[in-house]
Order: structure tokens, then C-alpha cells, then sequence
């Protein structure tokens, strides 16, 4: 966090460098070189903003699947569909769905030439779930009581409880246990030099410089075409958009102000990929105004979701009703809340918050007036804070907007708002489980809003449990209506994610991304499908 | 002279002993929590019982007094420890970036010495004259200038203007070996930016040395002997002048070691200055201890360095009793 506002420090002396320059500089000669790179097309730099502490799955890399060095047992196709990967079929469920079942594909080797084996997949899983092992995300896998191998060609899972989305856990990337076995899982060399059964083979990790792979050549899946392919860890915004448009990187992630430049560029396109990464406002139960439905409902008709998109995202990105994206085939529909001022006055006049002198609403000598957290150093968190604090205000509702580190928020939380963010996409159990259960309530950072509705929580443990399609949709769809009834948080936006890429491959598309940037995200998920265009 | 360094010695193992502690108890009263700093984004989904497992694995559970103790006998016996930010064991991790960030500070300081020197002895020559102006006005200037300041402002003109030099990184970003010429190419404007910012002080000790020793008399008693302007400079006054700079090199030391840090920052190059950063945020105790050790180190050597060169320079001085 300080890290992060020494970066916004530096950026803005970078401003006043550059301005100073240019005064000085009397022909500021622009459009420092096109695009076009000589090199060929089987060779990719891209440029990303986030570094992972670990390469080892073990610790929580590539756990949502998709890791170029490593494959899980099943993996998640462009249209976020389960395909197999290191086992041969979607995995067998048991009648009373406790037991999952994988045949694992046969002839695999590890990228140093090793068969894998069914020992590896419980290897993985075990070291996970030890207490030992360091994985923070550890707690996904929770309904997990043994696996084991049957043979070299299955896994077999036993769960503690029927868990609906366990198929898509198991996208976790398999580790080969004749060298991650031999070390200690936490400081090993393995997360810094993994070896795994891939596309990618890695050459090298320069810390906060960049990672380099090369092109599995015994890949099951076949030899990629692209056969170099390198990651720039560049964490400034300008600075990636400067070296790619120098024609140092292929393709880049970009905030939406500075993907506009690249809009004429005929040599590169841009994808906007659509996300589950929502930000919303939590209303804790624990404070006398945020805690009362009315309050609630008024907040989720007077803000303007809309004008959010436009001004704050440049458009890129779409209102959000709940951590279910419209998009998603999960959307409750009919569950969208235009934005209406005047509904919103009328439930807080209906209530009993009439408007003070100085326009702000009482009730019983309560003043509607509520503070709201966002993490200092977060531009996008804080406009969206200003723009909902904006919009209440108009309703007669006083938001005080605060920044501060998770430090100083986190004791807070009970009672004071917070702007959120998160998601994660696929099944919409994992969001709104630990967003919205009752029992979870303050527990680290689950359900920060304390929300506690008897309705919901019947329709998660449904949702989780049940395996037939239907009855989880009507679980999920009266979730989201209840949502509308009696709000927890006020959801704002889901947004897109940007990226600006040469045109110079065939094959490019972009998957549902989640909140985390992981290294997965961007065009370059299948990297390993890409064909040099003609 | 041996006692002397020796007698520094063994009072530096208090210093050190004080400094770590120091650390220890700064972090701890710090409201970073290690245990987030380290879970990161999936902290913000992990249950506070995973959470708390994770705490006690860290060993961020324990007291400040039980942890010190713990670093510091591991430490005697050569183990530094494991760093939770980089996930590695600490000697490793300060191993393989400590010699860039040595590479990056020497280049930087011999320029900065060289040139300093240069400057001063040319701005001394002819005080109040055009140059002498010209050098102590643009050191001035340059005193009040951040180092990242003069980073971005290099990248700006080498690396985007004129696109002579790469921005960033210690090889080119496509290249995955490390190669004399790239980094030769790639250390340039760290360097540069990094040796012009220590300039300044060079310049002015240099030069105010200088001008006071052409007053001196030994050095109007050379030129009334009919020398060459030339060796009396050199010679003669450069000599004696040049011993309160002697001084300012180990006093610069504290200095290199922070404008290197912001250096690295802008130049992404992968020194020990990130994973210092990281450390501090991260509450990583064990890495944090080690590089703090490295600095504190690094400055009282360079205190006994120029007691030790100003003492051969100047015999009247002497060591320290």
C-alpha cells in the first residue's frame, strides 16, 4: 500500500518533470516511434501490472486455473466452460455428489521429462490443505475431506459436504511431486523455478522486471506456435503505454484514458474483456442508518450506475445490481433498479427520515449521515466513492468519504461503509456465499456488510448443495430478487478490463475475468493457441 | 591504523545489535499487519480461521522480544532466515539482487567523484569567474533536485525523445539472458541520474577545498618559485584540497543508499531497493533485519573508509586514539 502511493507520488513528479521539461524544451517533438516491431511472430512481449509473490500452486498461483506453466486437473474454455485438461473427462459424481471421480489422461510427461501421475494430483491437494503449507486461498478447497489415488489413471475426492461448484476448484494447477516433494513448500525454489506439465516451460523470473516462458515442445496438447513469450512486470500506467507504443511490447493492459490512444492505430487492436470485477459500497447492519432497509432501498435507486459507467470507466464497464454480472447467464432478469430520485425521496419521506434544515434527513434524532472507507491510493475506488456520495446527497443522505489502508478500515467495518471490490466468475456460488451468508459475518474480510437475511441464507445452502441446474438457478435467481427488497451493499459497477494488442497473430479472444488481475487475464489467456497472421 | 579499524570494529557490533533491535520494535508498532501483507487479494476472501493458521506459520503471533531473539541467534549462526514477502530464504533473496544495486551505487559514486572532482578543481581555478558560476549555480540546483525526479526527467529525454537509450530494466525486455553490453546499455541512465544527483556536494567541497589551498601559503610560495600553474594546481592545492572531500565520501554513503532505492524505483532495475520497500510494507521481519544490517554496515564503513584515507592523506591527523 505505501508502495502504492510512492508510485503515485512518483507519477506525479513525473507530471511536473514533464512539464518543467517542456518549458524548457522549446519543440517537443511528438509520436516517438510507430508501431510494427521487427520481430517475428513467434515471439510475444506483453506488458502487465501486477507481479504474483509465488509461481508455486502450492501457494496460490494460477489457483483459478489457466497458468501457462502448470494444468489442473479440468480447465475453463473461452465461454467459461469446464473442459478437461490433465484428466480425460468431466469427473464422475456419486448419487449423493460426496464423491468425484477423475480418469487422468495417460502419456503425460512433466516439462522435465517425467511422467505425471494420479501421486501428483494428491500430492497437490494434500500439501494445500496441510496447515503448514502458507496458502492463503487455501479455504476454496474447504469441502474437501480426503483424496486419493485408485491406481495410476484416478483421483478420487470424498467432500465433507455436497458442494455444487467442486468441479470448478479443480482447475487448480497440478505440481510434479518427485520435485516439489523434496523441499520446503513455503521458501522452496520450486515457486521461483517451477516445473510443470504446461505450454510454457519458464526460462527465467527477474523479479519486478519481467518473466519469461518458452514453448513446452512435448505439450500434450500440442507445441504452441508462439515459442517465445514474455511478461514486463512495468506497475505504471504511462510507462506501459509509452513502451508499447515505442514498440517495445506487443500488447499491454491499459486504463481506459489511455487505451483511447491507440483507437487510430491501425497495427493494434483493442479487446475489453467483460469481468465479474464489481465495486460496490457495503452497508453495515451494525450502523443505526445504513442498517435500516429503508435507508438501503433509497441508496440503491439514487445512485446513478449510468453516469458511473460513463464518466468514471469512459464506458468500459456495465451497471451492477449485485456481484452477478447482467451479462451472465445467472442474472436474475427484471432484477435491474433504474436510477430514480424521486422513488428513493419517497421511501426515506415513507419511513419517517424527514429533511432537516440543512436538507439532510432525520429520523428519531438519528442523522441520515454515515462515513464510507476506500483504499487511499485507489483513483477508481475513490471517484466511484465521490460520485455515490454525490448522488446520496441528492436524496437527502450525508456521506462523508474517507481514504485510509486496509488497516485503518478494517476495524471500522462494522460499522462504518466501505468501498468494496471483488468477484470471481464461474459459478456464483463463490461470490455470493461468502459475501452474503450470515454465518460469515465478519469473518476476516467475508460479508463485511454483516448481512444477515434468512431468505438468502436458505437459498445459498441450496445453491451449494443442490446438483440439478434448475433448482440452484431458482436459488440464485430469489437471492438476487431478495437483494432488491433488502439491499446489503449498494452495487455500483462491473468493469471491463482493457488491452491494447499488435495485430499481428490470429486467435484472439479474451475469457470472463475476475477482480484479481491475475497473470491469466488478458488476450494472452491462450497464448498458446496464437497463430503468426499470414 | 589497524587499532583503530579494529577498535571501530567491536564497537560496531553494538551499533548493529541496537540498530536490529530498533527495526524490530519499529515494525511492530507499525499498523502493517504482516499476516494481510503476505495473503494478499485472497486474504480478502480467507476465512479468520485460515487467517489465523496462517498467522501462527509466520510465527507473527509471537512477541517482538521472542522474535528479535530468535532472527538474531539465527543469524550468528549464519541462517538469516526465510522472507514471507519474496518467499524465499533471505540469503538468497538479498544474494542474487544485492550486486546489481553494488554494480548500480559504485558506477554512480565513481562518477560522481570524477566528475565532482573535475568540476570543482576547473570552478576553483578562477573564482567568480563565468565557469565558477556556471558549475556552483547548476550544483546548487541540482542539490535541491530529487533523484526520481532526475530519473523521469532521463527517461523522458533519452529514452522517449531521442530513443538512444532504454527506459528500463536490466536487459531488453524480449531477451532473456543477461549479457555484458546489454547491461552496460541498461546501466547507462541509472547510473547517469543516480552520479549526478550525489554530484553536487563533490563539486562544492572540491572546489571551496581548492580555492582555500590556492590562498595558503605553501601554494603562493610554490607559485612565487615560478611552477606551473598546472602543478600547483594539481600538485599543490588539488592535495590538501581534496581532504575535506575525503570526508564527504563516507558521509555520502547513507545518502547513495536512499537515492539508489528511488533510482531503482524508476528504473525498474532489480536491485535490493524494491524488496526493501516491500520488506518495510510487509512487516517482513527477518528481511527487513538483514538489509537494515547490510545499510548500517555499509555506513560505518564508509565512516572508517575516510578516517582512513583522510589519515594517509594528511599525516598532522592521525588515528584516533
Amino acid at each position: 500500500m505505501a508502495a502504492r502511493s510512492m508510485r503515485g507520488a512518483i507519477r506525479g513528479a513525473g507530471a511536473a518533470a514533464l512539464a518543467g521539461a517542456l518549458a524548457v524544451t522549446a519543440s517537443a517533438c511528438s509520436s516517438p516511434g510507430g508501431g510494427g516491431s521487427g520481430k517475428g511472430g513467434d515471439s510475444a512481449v506483453v506488458g502487465i501490472a501486477y507481479e504474483p509473490e509465488t509461481l508455486s500452486p502450492l501457494l496460490g498461483y494460477g489457483k483459478d486455473g489457466n497458468s501457462k506453466i502448470f494444468d489442473g486437473l479440468l480447465t475453463l474454455d473461452a465461454r467459461m466452460g469446464l473442459k478437461p485438461a490433465l484428466a480425460v473427462a468431466l469427473p464422475e459424481v456419486s448419487a449423493d455428489r460426496l464423491t468425484y471421480t477423475y480418469k487422468l489422461r495417460q502419456g503425460v510427461k512433466f516439462s522435465d521429462g517425467r511422467p505425471f501421475t494420479a501421486k501428483d494430483v494428491v500430492f497437490t491437494y494434500t500439501t494445500i490443505l496441510d496447515p503448514k503449507t502458507n496458502n492463503p486461498s487455501k479455504g476454496e478447497l474447504d469441502a474437501v475431506k480426503e483424496v486419493r489415488a485408485s491406481g495410476d489413471d484416478t483421483v478420487v475426492f470424498t467432500l465433507k459436504y455436497p458442494y455444487a461448484p467442486f468441479a470448478q476448484r479443480t482447475v487448480l494447477p497440478v505440481v510434479p511431486e518427485h520435485i516439489a516433494g523434496k523441499q520446503d513448500v513455503n521458501t522452496g525454489d520450486f515457486a521461483t523455478a517451477p516445473v510443470g506439465t504446461g505450454p510454457y516451460k519458464l526460462v527465467k523470473w527477474s523479479r519486478s522486471e519481467k518473466i519469461a516462458f518458452e514453448a513446452n515442445p512435448g505439450y500434450w496438447g500440442g507445441a504452441p506456435k508462439v515459442k517465445k513469450f514474455t511478461m514486463a512486470i512495468i506497475k505504471d500506467d504511462d510507462v506501459r503505454a509509452t513502451r508499447l507504443r515505442s514498440g517495445d511490447l506487443d500488447g499491454a493492459i491499459l486504463p481506459p484514458n489511455l487505451a483511447e490512444g491507440f483507437a487510430k492505430d491501425q497495427h493494434k487492436k483493442t479487446y475489453a474483456a467483460k469481468t465479474y470485477d464489481y465495486r460496490n459500497v457495503t452497508l453495515p447492519t451494525g450502523n443505526k442508518v445504513t442498517g435500516d432497509t429503508a435507508v438501503r432501498r433509497a441508496l440503491d435507486l439514487a445512485v446513478d450506475r449510468a453516469a458511473m459507467v460513463d464518466k468514471i470507466l469512459d464506458g468500459a464497464g456495465k451497471p451492477a445490481y449485485g456481484p452477478v454480472p447482467t451479462g451472465s447467464p445467472w442474472f436474475a432478469a427484471g432484477t435491474e433498479r433504474p436510477h430514480d430520485l424521486a422513488a428513493a425521496k419517497k421511501i426515506l419521506d415513507e419511513a419517517g427520515w424527514k429533511p432537516g434544515s440543512d436538507g439532510i434527513r432525520e429520523k428519531d434524532g438519528v442523522r441520515a449521515a454515515f462515513p464510507l472507507w476506500y483504499l487511499s491510493g485507489d483513483k477508481l475506488r475513490q471517484d466511484h466513492a465521490l460520485a455515490y456520495a454525490s448522488d446520496a446527497k441528492k436524496a437527502g443522505v450525508d456521506i462523508t468519504t474517507q481514504a485510509g489502508t486496509w488497516e485503518v478500515i478494517e476495524p471500522r467495518m462494522k460499522e462504518e461503509a466501505v468501498l468494496a471490490g471483488g468477484g470471481s466468475p464461474g459459478d456464483p456460488d463463490f461470490d455470493q456465499y461468502t459475501l452474503l451468508n450470515s454465518s460469515l459475518a465478519g469473518d476476516g474480510f467475508n460479508n463485511m456488510a454483516h448481512y444477515a437475511n434468512e431468505t438468502v441464507d436458505k437459498a445459498l445452502d441450496e445453491g451449494r448443495k443442490s446438483g440439478d441446474t434448475a433448482a440452484r438457478r431458482s436459488a440464485y435467481d430469489s437471492i438476487q430478487r431478495e437483494l432488491v427488497k433488502n439491499p446489503g451493499y449498494t452495487f455500483l459497477t462491473h468493469i471491463d478490463h482493457l488491452y491494447v494488442v499488435n495485430d499481428r497473430w490470429d486467435g484472439l479472444t479474451t475469457q470472463t475475468e475476475p477482480h484479481d488481475h491475475g497473470l491469466a487475464s488478458g488476450p494472452w489467456w491462450n497464448v498458446e493457441t496464437w497463430a503468426p497472421k499470414k | 591504523m589497524a587499532r583503530m579499524a579494529g577498535r571501530r570494529l567491536l564497537f560496531a557490533a553494538p551499533v548493529l545489535l541496537v540498530v536490529t533491535f530498533g527495526v524490530f520494535a519499529v515494525a511492530a508498532a507499525s499498523p502493517f499487519d504482516p499476516v494481510k501483507a503476505y495473503a494478499g487479494t485472497a486474504g480478502l476472501t480467507a476465512s479468520q480461521h485460515d487467517l489465523d493458521q496462517l498467522r501462527a506459520n509466520l510465527g507473527a503471533d509471537q512477541g517482538l522480544v521472542s522474535r528479535w531473539w530468535e532472527w538474531l541467534t539465527g543469524a550468528l549462526t549464519g541462517d538469516l532466515g526465510d522472507s514471507s514477502v519474496l518467499r524465499r530464504p533471505v540469503a538468497d533473496a538479498i544474494g542474487e539482487r544485492l550486486g546489481w544495486s553494488v554494480l548500480l551505487a559504485a558506477t554512480a559514486f565513481l562518477v560522481a567523484v570524477v566528475l565532482g572532482t573535475a568540476l570543482g578543481v576547473l570552478a576553483a581555478r578562477r573564482t567568480g569567474g563565468p565557469l565558477d558560476r556556471c558549475v556552483t549555480s547548476a550544483a546548487y540546483t541540482l542539490e535541491a533536485a530529487p533523484a526520481f525526479w532526475l530519473g523521469l526527467l532521463a527517461i523522458w529525454f533519452f529514452a522517449v525523445q531521442l530513443d538512444a537509450l532504454p527506459a528500463g530494466g536490466l536487459t531488453d525486455t524480449a531477451s532473456t539472458t543477461v549479457s555484458f553490453d546489454q547491461v552496460a546499455r541498461h546501466l547507462v541512465l541509472p547510473a547517469a541520474v543516480l552520479g549526478v544527483s550525489q554530484l553536487p556536494w563533490f563539486t562544492l567541497y572540491v572546489r571551496q577545498g581548492v580555492a582555500d589551498a590556492l590562498e595558503e601559503d605553501p601554494v603562493r610560495g610554490a607559485r612565487a618559485r615560478g611552477l606551473s600553474e598546472r602543478t600547483v594546481l594539481l600538485g599543490h592545492a588539488l592535495r590538501s584540497g581534496l581532504l575535506p572531500m575525503l570526508t564527504l565520501v563516507g558521509s555520502r554513503v547513507p545518502e547513495l543508499i536512499t537515492g539508489a532505492l528511488l533510482v531503482e524505483t524508476v528504473f525498474s532495475w532489480p536491485g535490493i531497493a524494491a524488496a526493501t520497500v516491500q520488506a518495510a510494507t510487509s512487516v517482513d521481519f527477518p528481511l527487513l533485519a538483514a538489509l537494515t544490517v547490510l545499510a548500517t554496515a555499509a555506513v560505518l564503513l564508509g565512516n572508517l573508509l575516510s578516517d582512513l584515507l583522510y589519515g594517509i592523506a594528511d599525516p598532522r591527523v592521525g588515528f584516533d586514539g
